[in-house]
């Protein structure tokens, strides 16, 4: 009996455990495996091979309109996506347009072009094969803009210098004169706009890369009004995993989801783990409670 | 006429921007772009607006000194001065020729030096908070708890080593059952079904209230004004 009562309180404690010690946990899960490097490689999924295969199918030179619409708070999900990205567009001599819906983004695609376009391709060229268009107002009504009209709206770069300027803008009249649309975004507006506003009516294909908390929210476009997107830092992971399948020479470069995701993997165990402990005590509990 | 007018507006643009879509010829045809173009331009002004409305809200509250009335210290301050070094381009190499989020300039130390790690480190926090909710949250108490709990189970499984070597030695005919296949099953069928029957709901609603607005029957929008 004693050692029953003792066993009642220990789980009572464990049922009511002071959350400091759930934040301690979840602290150290994120820490060790970023100060031990521990990385993890997940197999693509069709969602996102299938956005990978609409990149390597399309001929050399397409046009790939990138809209950055996100802020630093989900940089570390959504930059890894544009860096997978960008890579293998390049490696495929694809042109680059860069653009924002989201005042912030303007500021990571400038991060993409400092951090990785200048320092792994330096010799691609600023309006030959990537340019910088900027943000622009409007949220949805911006893209239903761009899809009758792109001139309309964007005359100029983000520099101030004009479109005309620009030899890989000639014959860039609508949104429907892009190849495809990789709308990264977590939030309004973003991935789902760019289906509804232009993909859909436009007839374009469109991709996406959204936080995780975002990505139920899409499935009911996949697989017929968006050719695939990536879903959280797994989804850039995954790509970063079809990447270096098919260019094993980025198997060095490319590993910024990957490394992301060793935290990310502990974080989750640990959760699954308080989940388990959790319901433990509490059957325990309603066991006890029915009992007396 | 204060009313009047406003409804007429609604009317008027509602009606033709329906019309853009179901007749793409002339004179509907191009409506939808032009009043877009039009948007796009009050959607500028709304900045003007926002920030404008935040400095009121702001400056009352501290004047009354109501409550919390230190944070809006905080906002305000914040505010200003971002606006003020991306507006006279404090610092930036070139002065005021050079671009306000050019190397050097005030703006751009405060966004990688202040902005940046703030929001970085608020959305981190997340991770704390999901953790201690998961931990209290998702418990076996009803039939409909414990369906939550195993769909957040397989999912929150899934990314890790864990989530394929539990289930990876099941024979071939239960497959289905292997925690990836569970994961992108419960995504794709329940999770989307879902999806589209909230989606579907939304639309319905939206179709219902852009009517209304249309139809001048919901006039909320007028403030003070509808009334009557």
């Amino acid at each position: 009996m004693a050692e029953e009562s003792k066993n009642v309180t220990f789980f009572e404690k464990l049922g009511t455990l002071d959350r400091r010690w759930i934040f301690l946990m979840i602290a150290l899960a994120v820490i060790i495996p970023l100060i031990m490097k521990y990385t993890t490689s997940i197999p693509t999924s069709p969602l996102v091979q299938r956005l990978f295969d609409k990149t390597e199918d399309l001929p050399p030179g397409s046009k790939i309109l990138m809209s950055f619409d996100y802020g630093p708070s989900t940089a570390p999900e959504n930059q890894p996506m544009a860096d997978a990205f960008t890579r293998h567009a390049f490696e495929k001599g694809h042109r680059v347009y860069l653009m924002a819906l989201w005042p912030t983004g303007a500021r990571q695609s400038l991060q993409l072009i400092d951090e990785l376009i200048n320092v792994e391709f330096p010799e691609k060229g600023y309006g030959t094969d990537y340019i910088h268009l900027g943000y622009k107002a409007g949220n949805q009504g911006l893209i239903n803009t761009l899809l009758s009209d792109f001139t309309a709206m964007y005359t100029t770069d983000i520099e101030g210098t004009s479109i005309d300027e620009f030899p890989m803008m000639e014959g860039i009249r609508t949104l429907r004169d892009f190849d495809l649309i990789l709308g990264l975004g977590s939030g309004f507006p973003g991935t789902k706009e760019w289906v509804q506003f232009a993909g859909d009516p436009g007839d374009i294909p469109v991709g996406g890369g959204t936080t995780a908390v975002m990505a139920p929210l899409l499935y009911p476009y996949y697989p017929k009004q968006m050719v695939g997107f990536l879903g959280g830092l797994q989804g850039a992971a995954e790509y970063e995993y079809a990447l270096i399948q098919a260019y094993p020479e980025y198997m060095q470069k490319s590993r910024l989801a990957s490394t992301s995701m060793g935290p990310q993997v502990t974080a989750h165990l640990v959760i699954v783990a308080f989940i388990i402990i959790g319901n433990i005590t509490f059957l325990v509990e309603r066991s006890r409670r029915k009992r007396y | 006429m204060k009313r009047t007018i406003p409804l007429m507006i609604t009317f008027i643009v509602g009606i033709s921007l329906i019309l853009a879509i179901f007749i793409p010829h002339d004179p509907f045809h191009g409506l939808d772009s032009n009043f877009s173009i039009f948007y796009d331009v009050i959607a500028v002004f709304a900045f003007i607006l926002g920030g404008g409305n935040l400095l009121k809200v702001h400056l009352r509250k501290i004047q009354d000194k109501r409550l919390d009335w230190k944070y809006s210290i905080v906002t305000v301050s914040g505010f200003g001065l971002m606006l003020g070094a991306g507006l006279l381009k404090i610092g930036v190499d070139g002065g005021w020729s050079g671009d306000y989020q050019g190397a050097g300039g005030l703006f751009n130390y405060l966004y990688d030096a202040a902005f940046q790690p703030l929001q970085a480190t608020m959305f981190s926090l997340l991770a704390f908070f999901v953790a201690s909710a998961s931990y209290r949250a998702f418990r076996a108490k009803t039939r409909e708890a414990t369906i939550l709990l195993v769909a957040a189970f397989i999912i929150l499984i899934r990314p890790t080593p864990l989530g394929y070597y539990l289930t990876f030695w099941l024979p071939k005919p239960l497959q289905f059952l292997h925690i990836p296949n569970l994961s992108t099953w419960v995504l794709s069928v329940p999770n989307m079904a879902g999806q589209r029957a909230i989606m579907i709901g939304i639309a319905l609603g939206i179709v219902s209230t852009s009517l209304r607005l249309i139809l001048g029957i919901e006039r909320s929008y007028l403030g003070s004004e509808g009334k009557g």
